[in-house]
């Protein structure tokens, strides 16, 4: 059985003050019905461009190479009726900040019958008590008030629901979720990860779930991609993400996080700060930042290499250096930099 | 204090349990403070009978929902807000009442100041970030020409700004330089205490790491006393010595913040310290023990 969704050596440029400028490059990775891919990293990693390249949603001018292929059909080739029906029925999209993705001044029954009425035909009483259940289904249990107020009387975590609610109407094979908690509480966040994942399992939807938590990520994920500078540079199960990490960086980044069972003397920060592809310097992205880079670093992109069963990375170090990247290093390299 | 604010909340005596300041006087006490909103039918209680202690040099941690009324709690902190009813003492006087003449906002200006989430929007898009320190400075402490520049550069490098980036625009700045300039701000006045209102909230991983540990750096050296406000209780645990739990506008526990988080008491506490991802998660699991 081949996969629902393969997205294969995408690279992404976009004009910027006329010249082409690289963000994302060389980006593969698939996903199955009823799976969830986690794409971690940090701003300017390229996560958005990735998921916007899926739903055909670039910016004007975007200049796209390699291909991506969902239920056997290629995705930059669809064209007209075809593409509506990609993005208006077999995938959907819930994003970081939902109150930039409604209409201040129309209701939430509006907003959440517009599809079924417009695209589906559906009588007007008919799609309010479709909402309604809906509604239900994502956990809000007085739909029928809900329906008649503005997306300003509602909580952001009420309006991500809202939104989540939405995504749900048309069934759809494919979720694309761009930090869709970020935004919100711990407490609220779990809950909507907890709709997420019983309307997945109920539905067999497959998730596309963009964070830059590595913990959430290896919470409700499956596999795990970590980006840096618009590059995959690592993939592998997620639940040995945070024991045996493949890739510099990502140790690094868990490192940097301050743990919640205990406070550490100083945090092992990385120096320097994220990039994005355009910014890179030749051969290996995170050199500037790595503790472990070596001129040979310098020379080359390191290739996106298998280093295990379903395990990868694009370090030319790592299997030399598995099972050493969490431990601490004896001088931090934030010192040694000031 | 309402009774419904938990027996957590109000058992002083229990020294481990309180965040009162161990001897001495603390730099920041606040008592009994209330904020509505509103009047009449639309009355809205947002903060609701808070009571805390700040030691000198401590670093007092506030986490609580969205909507739970910490950013008020700090608002009326700085005077920005005027509380409804209850007390706040900075310092030995009492400030319950927002100063309105220059010469008290002056005053409190160098007691108190705020690091708030978005940096960019409190900054001036066209004065350059060196211009920016130099006023804070000018205002306070009236210095000019070459003690004035000294000054700025002496505050840029306690945040890690370089002379290049004190020539820069805000927009020519990351996220993380503009709140390392936002801190350089509030520190510039040399107030006694700093509230930051989920001020590495908005930051990578990376540079959030940056950030904390000048924080930690600027704590011992200047002895600078925080209040720091975040839904991150990793981030909590890491910067804070003590902690206030908030639930609709109440302090629903507070303590040491190891104590607050390694054996939380209160169900809200515990509920919040459950709903972090962590190994064998199962979101939502929790979800319905709230009260
Ligand atoms: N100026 C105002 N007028 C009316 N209500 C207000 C005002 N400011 C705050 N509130 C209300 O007071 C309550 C507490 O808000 P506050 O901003 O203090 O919450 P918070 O704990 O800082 O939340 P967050 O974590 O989302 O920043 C909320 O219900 C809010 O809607
Ligand atoms: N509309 C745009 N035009 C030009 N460059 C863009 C545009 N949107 C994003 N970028 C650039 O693309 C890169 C990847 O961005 P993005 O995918 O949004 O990152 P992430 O979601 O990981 O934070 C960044 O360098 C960003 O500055
Ligand atoms: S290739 Fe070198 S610089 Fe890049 S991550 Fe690996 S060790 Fe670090
Ligand atoms: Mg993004
Ligand atoms: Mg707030």
């Amino acid at each position: 059985m081949s996969a629902l969704l393969e997205v294969d050596g995408l690279s992404v440029e976009l004009p910027v003050a006329g010249e082409y400028r690289t963000v994302l490059q060389d980006v593969s990775f698939s996903l199955d019905a009823g799976q969830t891919l986690g794409l971690v990293g940090e701003s300017g990693s390229g996560k958005s461009m990735t998921v916007r390249s899926i739903a055909q949603l670039l910016p004007p001018g975007a200049r796209t190479s390699g291909s991506i292929t969902f239920d056997g059909a290629s995705v930059l080739d669809l064209r007209g009726d075809a593409l509506r029906k990609f993005r208006s029925r077999d995938v959907s999209m819930i994003f970081q900040d939902p109150r930039a993705h409604t209409n201040p001044v129309r209701r939430i029954g509006d907003f959440l019958t517009e599809a079924m009425r417009v695209n589906g035909r559906v009588p007007r009483r008919e799609a309010e008590r479709r909402a309604v259940e809906l509604l239900a289904e994502v956990g809000i249990h007085d739909g029928e008030r809900r329906l008649r107020q503005y997306p300003h009387e509602l909580s952001g975590g009420l309006l991500q629901r809202v939104m989540i609610a939405a995504s749900l109407a048309v069934k759809p094979r494919l979720i694309l979720a761009d930090e869709p908690t970020t935004a919100l509480d711990v407490t609220t966040q779990s809950e909507v990860m907890a709709i997420l994942a019983r309307l997945q399992r109920e539905y067999g939807m497959a998730m596309l779930f963009i964070t830059h938590d590595l913990e959430l990520a290896a919470a409700v994920c499956d596999e795990t991609v970590v980006m840096y500078a618009g590059a995959m540079v690592e993939h592998q199960a997620s639940s040995r993400l945070h024991t045996d990490p493949l890739h510099p960086y990502s140790a690094a980044l868990m490192q940097a996080r301050p743990e919640i069972e205990r406070r550490v003397p100083r945090l092992p920060a990385i120096p320097g700060h994220p990039t994005s592809a355009f910014e890179t310097p030749d051969g290996c992205a995170f050199a500037p930042r790595c503790r472990f880079a070596e001129d040979a670093c310098r020379a080359a992109l390191p290739a996106f290499e298998r280093v295990g069963d379903g395990e990868y990375s694009r370090c030319r170090r790592a299997e030399e250096l598995r099972g050493q990247l969490l431990v601490p290093a004896v001088v931090s390299h934030e010192e040694v930099v000031r | 204090m309402s009774s419904t604010a938990g027996r957590r909340a109000d058992a002083r005596t229990d020294s481990e349990r309180t965040t009162a300041a161990p001897g001495g006087v603390p730099i920041l006490a606040v008592d009994g403070l209330r904020k509505t909103f509103g009047r009449g039918r639309k009355e809205a209680v947002a903060v609701d009978g808070v009571s805390f202690e700040l030691a000198a040099g401590g670093s007092l941690g506030i986490v609580g929902e969205s909507g739970s009324g910490k950013t008020t709690t700090a608002r009326m902190l700085i005077g920005l807000e005027q509380p409804t009813a209850g007390r706040i003492v900075l310092d030995g006087a009492d400030h319950t009442r927002p100063a309105r003449r220059i010469r008290d906002l002056r005053a409190r200006g160098r007691l108190i100041q705020i690091v708030f989430q978005d940096p960019y929007t409190s900054l001036d898009r066209r004065q350059k970030i060196g211009d920016c320190l130099g006023e804070v400075v000018r205002l306070h402490f009236g210095l000019s020409g070459s003690a004035l520049d000294a000054r700025v550069r002496e505050l840029g490098e306690l945040v890690g700004l370089h002379d290049r980036q004190l020539r820069a625009l805000p927009r020519e700045l990351s996220g993380g330089q503009r709140q390392r300039v936002a801190i350089a701000r509030a520190l510039a006045a040399e107030p006694k205490i700093l509230i930051l209102d989920e001020a590495v909230s908005a930051l990578d991983v990376s540079i959030q790491a940056q950030i904390l540990n000048l924080l930690a750096d600027i704590r011992e050296q200047r002895g600078v006393s925080y209040v720091f406000i975040s839904h991150d209780l990793a981030v909590i645990r890491q910067i804070t010595d003590t902690a206030i739990v908030m639930r609709h506008g109440r302090v629903v526990e507070q303590g040491q913040t190891a104590d607050v988080l390694d054996s939380p008491q209160d169900p809200y506490t515990r509920l919040l310290r459950d709903s972090v991802p962590h190994a064998g998660w199962r979101p939502g699991a929790d979800a319905l023990v709230t009260s």
